[in-house]
């Protein structure tokens, strides 16, 4: 699968990602090569092959139902690059 | 004193030679001298280093010390610690003042060691070359002008140059192993789900596991047994008892079956490298093992279904940098899309785009079951190639990596090319099996390491079978000149 | 053209659990802005998620209620997206092994005919955070404590062809989830809301016409007023020869009509996979069958045990046991006063006209289900006639003291003493010649006039039986 620039595109918007419009056809380069790589997969007949998600045969654990963490709203927003009034600011959300 | 081991190390401070202060005084003295050029570490934390030793000098002194009490290490920069600088090698954090302790962290803390600081590394672990790293490249001790593997590169230099007696890594497609291969020391990648993940940045959240970096696989055995176990924070850790790694280290070799994939001998695999990992293949004859030859029929599809499974888990993990609550913010964003395509557009480097992309693509509507279900599908026959290996044999053994450290700069611009170099660590990671890479000669005087795959959670056994090759043989003890 | 309707809803409810889905952070509502927001909340770089088992408990028990298939095997996926509410850019959710597979739900109708709706599946799900848009300049403000909140999607077939089918359906979710105690089914806090998948066709096709989604309606009123309105706005545009297209409407309570949410976003490509953080979740038959001998009686076994027991109207019984707590507090009157009859009439009529006029719920109504039936007692006892009962009602609403304690202080008590009721009954009869003749004419009606006026006398005291024979007695 050869990818084009509108296929960058489109990808690139799906994964939130800016990138410069000299940039593109480099990025179509390379993920049509490793999409060239990845497609050697084809070659095998996989029809009753189970798919493997997890690399162990393990169940989920699950936790009590019990309260144990504190708040701990001002250490977490050090590292938030804007805050007001105990909430994270983004530019204005228009629905 | 900076050639000695963990173990050495240990026994001088019980006894009395040095304090913990004095050790971890003399080797920040080292990484001070050193690693302006080999470029290991993004932060020094001397400060927490010297407060660490003087408390554990105490614990010795009480007489509480445990095996690893008073010994610096170096940590790979993908474990969060609480209050020190977290970057994962990205100007996405480079801000990143984690706010919480990985358990690998913790389990370390518990045992009383002292960090010295956090390891340069691939960004987000996406590398080979550990070029990828917003911090710049790293050289590798045994020649400047090479790499030394990826993307735990840093863990890897700083142990070999001996600016540290030990390192954590992790090992995602052969992040431990490969780098440790180019770099001449030991390196231990456990069982899926023997170390706990959380607090380590997620890159490929089925494939990533911790491990270590050392000069010998006893070594690897003490730290194992401080970081393997159960955690209840993570839901992927095993609740499976933990062994003493150490205890099994001394039983001699007779009648182990070692299984050699014809696969891993055939072609791209660099001749040199070849008659090196068959000398040592010898080595263990001479010890009583036997050798089988064996057959992997997978394994060529091991690096393609990798770059579907592992691109697609590492576009939804790093879904979470987008400039809201912590990490690298654009100036000025004119609307939220713009403060999330700018944010991560600048905050990410180009490998880590192109991995986002290709996981997102593969996910898509219309090229999952193509892309995504058909990885998970080769995932499921290529554990099932080890499974049966493993009902044949007790290790495979073969070559860590195709070649010996490359030039800096010679795969940066053919990603293809640079997947290639881990084609023969990766499975070990679909299948989530454990692996040692060992140092076991050089080619044109650089250095070639063996990889040893084992069953699930047979670590004990993989670090048993280092262990005696390196009673037998001095590779491990070798370091490059500029550094002794 | 003769139009039909077609109406599918997802009804996203909150699990009543103390701690989150994947973390132990709290889940009370109301809280400080982002005070309960943990590192797992937050999706700070490493963390992993844990799953709550009561999580699972809670999803089991609302399958077993729907007599549904159980999801023995169930496990989580992502569903990526981006918005600044959603901390780690996907939505962790059940995709191909939900929890709860198919099951039905029983609904009735205004004319007490009945209809099964389809349940398609129910799934568990972490909710997002809020977006606050107020006093920030320009920007929006992120609440995440919501971020984690355990969800249980429960998603029906299209089985319903008017807004009012759809408010059946569901209030009886509703009441359901808060009978099996999994939700506390506030809609104000936005614990129990609802997207409607609505379309319409031309009678007797067979194919879907294209449907629009309203999102997040979070009240029964709401509910049906988006419903009939969008159902007008697509009949509308198919009359006019336009078509319906496939997107999110929002509805807007204020102007009374839907409108468009995403008009300029492409469509949602969302790249579900297997979230590897978690693992696949087993659960035993042994678990299953202890939930299910402990699973409380639900309303409809409720409603036929009431009929049956205490020999009520259906229509009476579907009214008290439209939740669980006015059914058990209706089975406490019921009991203690022994008589069934009597107490659904209270309960339905005074009780619940008090609880509607001061907008209350039961739980905390003043009169308890103790109260109310020695109030009924005193009725059956003759100690009060049930006109002064209702006397005695307000004042117990006020908190003036139980039925004796006020009947007492108020001398509220009947006269059953004979002579004393012969006395005002004597009095009546001479004062009113003219209406003694009447009746004596043979205009029975009269009667009730001289009870009326005996009754007014006697300040309601008299007791209504005793005092119509001897009227009767004394006129003839």
């Amino acid at each position: 699968m050869s990818l084009d620039k509108n296929d960058v595109e489109k990808i690139a918007h799906l994964a939130r990602l800016a990138i410069a419009e000299e940039d593109i056809p480099g990025y179509a380069a390379s993920l049509s090569s490793i999409l060239e790589l990845v497609e050697q997969m084809n070659a095998v007949d996989t029809e009753n092959v189970s798919a493997m998600a997890h690399p162990q045969d393990a169940y989920q654990r699950l936790r009590e139902d019990v309260v144990t963490e504190e708040n701990q709203r001002e250490h977490f927003q050090k590292n938030a690059p804007e805050v007001e009034k105990g909430l994270y600011l983004v530019p204005q959300v228009i629905e | 004193m900076h050639s000695k081991t963990i173990a050495e190390l240990a026994a001088g401070l019980k006894k009395g030679d040095f304090s913990s202060e004095e050790l971890t005084k003399s080797f920040l003295q080292r990484v001070k001298e050193f690693d302006p050029d080999i470029n290991s570490f993004i932060t020094v934390s001397e400060d927490h280093a010297l407060a660490q030793a003087r408390v554990a000098d105490e614990s010795i002194a009480k007489g509480n010390a445990s095996a690893l009490t008073g010994i610096p290490f170096a940590q790979k920069d993908i474990f969060c610690t609480n209050g020190i600088k977290t970057t994962c090698g990205s100007k996405m954090l480079d801000n990143f003042i984690a706010p919480y302790d990985a358990t690998v962290i913790h389990n370390f803390n518990q045992a009383g060691s002292v960090m010295l600081g956090k390891t340069n590394m691939d960004e987000f672990a996406m590398g080979s070359s550990n070029e990828t790293s917003f911090y710049g490249g790293v050289k590798n001790p045994w020649d400047s002008s090479t790499v030394p593997g990826g993307s735990s590169g840093g863990s890897a230099a700083c142990v070999a140059a001996r600016l540290v007696p030990a390192s954590t890594g992790t090992d995602t497609g052969g992040s431990i192993r490969q780098p440790a291969a180019l770099c001449g020391i030991t390196g231990l990648k456990p069982t899926y789900g023997r170390v706990s993940r959380y607090g380590m940045i997620a890159f490929a959240s089925s494939l990533d596991q911790a491990g270590t970096f050392t000069q010998t696989a006893e070594d690897a055995a003490m730290m194992l047994n401080v970081m393997a176990g159960f955690d209840e924070k993570d839901s992927t850790s095993i609740e499976k008892e933990v062994p003493d790694y150490t205890a099994n280290l001394n039983q001699d070799l007779k009648g182990l079956k070692i299984g050699l994939p014809k696969e891993y001998f055939g072609e791209g695999l660099n001749a040199d490298v070849a008659k090196v990992v068959e000398d040592a293949i010898a080595e263990y004859k001479k010890m009583g093992a036997e050798v089988v030859d064996i057959s992997l029929p997978n394994s060529h599809l091991s690096v393609p279904a990798y770059y579907v499974i592992a691109p697609a888990e590492c576009s939804s993990n790093l879904s979470r940098f987008d400039g809201v609550r912590y990490g690298y913010r654009c100036e000025d964003p004119k609307d939220l899309e713009d403060l999330y395509k700018r944010s991560r557009g600048e905050g990410f480097g180009d490998e880590v785009k192109r991995r986002i992309m290709i996981g997102a693509y593969a996910l898509s509507a219309g090229y999952y079951d193509a892309y995504y279900l058909k990885a998970q599908k080769i995932r499921r026959l290529i554990s099932d190639d080890f499974k049966q290996a493993f009902e044949k044999v007790d290790v495979i053994m073969g070559p860590t990596s195709p070649e010996v450290a490359f030039k800096a700069g010679e795969k940066s611009d053919d990603p293809v090319s640079m997947y290639l170099s881990d084609i023969y660590t990766i499975a070990t990671n679909l299948a989530g099996l454990p692996g040692m890479s060992v140092p076991c000669g050089f080619a044109n005087n650089l250095p070639v390491g063996l990889q040893i795959i084992g069953d699930h959670f047979d670590e004990s056994r993989l670090l048993n079978v280092a262990h005696q090759y390196q009673q037998t043989t001095d590779w491990h003890k070798q370091m490059p000149e500029a550094y002794k | 053209m003769e139009w039909e309707t077609v109406i599918g809803l997802e009804i996203h409810t909150q699990l009543a659990t103390k701690s989150k889905i994947f973390s132990g952070a709290a889940t009370a509502y109301g809280a400080e802005p982002n005070t309960q927001a943990c590192a797992v909340d937050l999706g700070l770089p490493g963390v992993l998620p844990v799953l709550n088992k009561e999580a699972i408990t809670m999803g089991v028990k609302f399958g077993l209620a729907l007599d549904a298939e159980i999801g023995m095997t169930s496990a989580f996926d992502r569903k990526n997206y981006f918005y600044p509410d959603l901390p780690k850019g996907y939505q962790t959710t059940q995709m191909d092994y939900p929890i709860v597979g198919k099951g039905s739900l029983t609904i009735e109708l205004e004319d007490g005919s009945t209809k099964v709706v389809g349940v398609t599946r129910a799934h568990l799900e972490e909710d997002a955070g809020k977006s606050l848009h107020e006093d920030f300049q320009g920007m929006t403000g992120i609440d995440l404590n919501r971020a984690g909140t355990p969800l249980l999607e429960i998603v029906s077939e299209p089985d319903m062809s008017s807004a009012k089918e759809a408010v059946a359906y569901m209030r009886k979710m509703h009441s359901l989830v808060r009978y099996i105690g999994i939700s506390d089914g506030n809609m104000q806090e936005g614990s129990f809301r609802c997207d409607a998948n609505v379309s319409v066709r031309p009678k007797g096709q067979k194919e879907f016409g294209t449907r629009a989604e309203l999102k997040n309606i979070n009240s029964f009123r709401f509910v049906e007023r988006a419903i009939n309105i969008e159902v007008e706005r697509q009949i509308d545009l198919l009359e006019a020869g336009g078509s319906v297209v496939q997107e999110t409407r929002l509805y807007d309570a204020d102007k009374d009509e839907t409108r468009s949410m995403r008009s300029k976003e492409e469509a949602n490509d969302y790249r579900y996979f297997p979230c590897p953080d978690l693992l696949p979740v087993k659960i035993s038959q042994e678990f299953v069958d202890e939930l299910k001998a402990n699973l409380p009686e639900l309303p409809d076994v409720k409603k036929a045990r009431f009929v049956e027991t205490f020999a009520l109207k259906a229509e009476d019984a579907s009214t008290l046991t439209s939740s669980r707590e006015m059914a058990e507090y209706f089975e406490v009157v019921a009991e203690k006063c022994g008589d069934g009859k009597l107490a659904a009439n209270w309960v339905i009529g005074e009780l619940s006209g008090y609880l509607n006029k001061e907008d209350t719920d039961i739980a905390s109504s003043p009169v308890t289900a103790e109260m109310l039936a020695l109030l009924i007692t005193r009725i059956k006892d003759n100690t009060i006639s049930g006109k002064i009962a209702k006397q005695v009602f307000e004042a117990m609403w006020k908190g003036e003291g139980d039925a004796d304690a006020i009947i007492d202080s108020k001398g509220l008590k009947q006269i059953t003493d004979t002579g004393a009721i012969e006395a005002i009954v004597d009095e009546i009869i001479a004062a009113n010649p003219e209406q003694v003749e009447q009746f004596k004419a043979g205009k029975e009606k009269v009667l009730g006039f001289f009870v009326g006026q005996c009754m007014k006398a006697s300040k309601g005291k008299a007791n209504p039986g005793q005092l119509n024979q001897m009227i009767r007695d004394k006129l003839k």
